[in-house]
C-alpha cells in the first residue's frame, strides 16, 4: 500500500511539474508585443471594413468564411476544395466569396499571420498572401515565430517590404482583425473553417460539390421568384 | 486491490493528460506537443466540442470520477465492496463509449489521429478491461 501511495505522489508531482512547464513555455507571438512608441496608430476597427472579397460583385450569392491561418483544416479547405470552388463558382460569376478572419486563441501565431494577409492586402495583395499563408502551411506545424518566413512570403509576392514591416510592426490591422473575431462571437461560430451562404450558416461538410449544389440551388430560386 | 490501485493510477494519468488538453483548449498552452501527429487539426476541429463543451473538459470530469471512486474503493472499509467494482466498470465503460466515438470521427471524419487522444483511448481501455476483469471475479 506505501508502494502505491508513493507511485501515486511520483506520478503527480511529475505530471503536475510537466503541466507547469507546459503553461510556462507559452511562445510570445510578435503580433503581441507592444507597439513601439512613434508608430503609426492602428486602423480602428470601426472602420468599416467588411473583409476582403474575390468574385463578381453581382454574384446572385456571398458565402463569407470565418478562418484561421494556422488551422490546419482550413489549410486543407483552402488547399483542396478552394481551387475548385474558384474554378466553378467564382471565375463563373455565380459566387462572391468573402473572407473573415476568426483566429483561435488556441493558436500562436493565428493573428500575426492574419495581420501578415491585412498589410499584403494594403498593397492589393491579400489573396496572393492567403495562399502562401495556406499552401506553404508548414509554419503552422513548427511552433517557430514565422516572422521571417512570413517576410519571405510578402518578398516572395512582390510587396514593398519597407511599408509591410512598418505595417506589421505598428500592427497597424489588429482592430479590424479583432472585430471580425467579435463579429464571429456575435453569430456564433465556434469553430473554424464555418460558412455563411447569403447568411445563412452552412452546416454540410465543406467541399466543393456541396457548396456547388447550394449555389446553383439557391441561383435557380432567386431565377424562377417573379 | 491490485487492480483497484492500478485503476487509480491509470485515472491519475488520464485526468494530467485530459488537464494538459484543456489547458491548451484555454489558450493557456502555444502548441501542443505532438511530434508529427495531427493534434491541433482535430483539437480545432469542430468535432472537438460536444454540447458546447470542449471534449478535454469531459475528459478532466471522467479521469477525475473514476479516480476518486477508485481511491475510495482501495480503502479498507470498501476494498471487498462489489458496488465500487460495479461503478467503476459501468463509469469506464461510458468512457470508452465516448472514446470509441471520438476514435471513429477521427479516424472516419477528420482522417487525422491526435496522439494524445491515442494515449488517452489506450488508457480508458486499459482501465475498462481492468474493472471488467473485476466485475467477471467472484472472489
Amino acid at each position: 500500500m506505501k508502494g502505491f501511495h508513493t507511485m501515486l505522489v511520483a506520478v503527480a508531482v511529475v505530471g503536475g511539474g510537466a503541466l507547469w512547464y507546459a503553461t510556462q513555455r507559452k511562445p510570445a507571438p510578435a503580433s503581441t508585443r507592444t507597439p513601439e512608441r512613434g508608430a503609426p496608430p492602428s486602423v480602428a476597427a470601426a472602420d468599416g471594413f467588411r473583409g476582403f472579397t474575390v468574385g463578381s460583385d453581382s454574384a446572385a450569392v456571398e458565402v463569407v468564411e470565418y478562418s484561421d491561418f494556422e488551422c490546419p483544416f482550413c489549410a486543407s479547405f483552402a488547399t483542396v476544395q478552394m481551387p475548385v470552388i474558384h474554378e466553378q463558382l467564382i471565375a463563373k460569376g455565380k459566387v462572391r466569396w468573402r473572407y473573415r478572419d476568426f483566429p483561435l486563441p488556441t493558436h500562436a501565431y493565428s493573428r500575426y499571420a492574419a495581420l501578415a494577409a491585412h498589410c499584403a492586402g494594403e498593397q492589393g495583395k491579400f489573396w496572393e498572401m492567403h495562399d502562401q499563408l495556406f499552401f506553404r502551411h508548414d509554419w503552422a506545424q513548427t511552433g517557430k515565430n514565422p516572422r521571417s518566413l512570413f517576410r519571405d512570403f510578402a518578398k516572395g509576392i512582390g510587396l514593398d517590404l519597407d511599408r509591410y514591416d512598418a505595417c506589421m510592426d505598428s500592427q497597424r490591422y489588429a482592430g479590424r482583425i479583432q472585430a471580425s473575431v467579435e463579429e464571429g462571437d456575435r453569430l456564433g461560430v465556434n469553430g473554424t473553417p464555418t460558412f455563411f451562404v447569403n447568411g445563412r450558416r452552412f452546416g454540410g461538410h465543406p467541399t466543393s460539390d456541396a457548396f456547388t449544389a447550394l449555389v446553383d440551388s439557391l441561383t435557380r430560386q432567386r431565377k424562377s421568384k417573379p | 486491490m491490485r487492480r483497484r490501485q492500478a485503476i487509480v493510477l491509470l485515472a491519475l494519468v488520464g485526468l494530467l493528460l485530459a488537464l494538459y488538453l484543456s489547458l491548451y483548449k484555454l489558450g493557456l498552452i502555444g502548441t501542443l506537443q505532438c511530434g508529427t501527429g495531427s493534434c491541433e487539426y482535430v483539437q480545432t476541429s469542430r468535432y472537438a466540442e460536444v454540447l458546447g463543451m470542449p471534449v478535454a473538459f469531459y475528459g478532466v470530469v471522467g479521469y477525475a470520477v473514476l479516480f476518486v471512486v477508485g481511491m475510495a474503493g482501495v480503502q479498507p472499509r470498501l476494498v471487498t465492496d462489489r458496488r465500487v467494482t460495479v461503478l467503476l466498470a459501468a463509469l469506464s465503460s461510458l468512457g470508452l463509449a465516448f472514446t470509441l466515438y471520438l476514435t471513429y470521427i477521427e479516424l472516419f471524419v477528420l482522417h487525422a489521429v491526435c496522439r494524445w487522444c491515442v494515449v488517452s483511448a489506450v488508457i480508458i481501455a486499459a482501465i475498462w478491461a481492468l474493472s471488467m476483469w473485476g466485475v467477471r471475479r467472484t472472489d
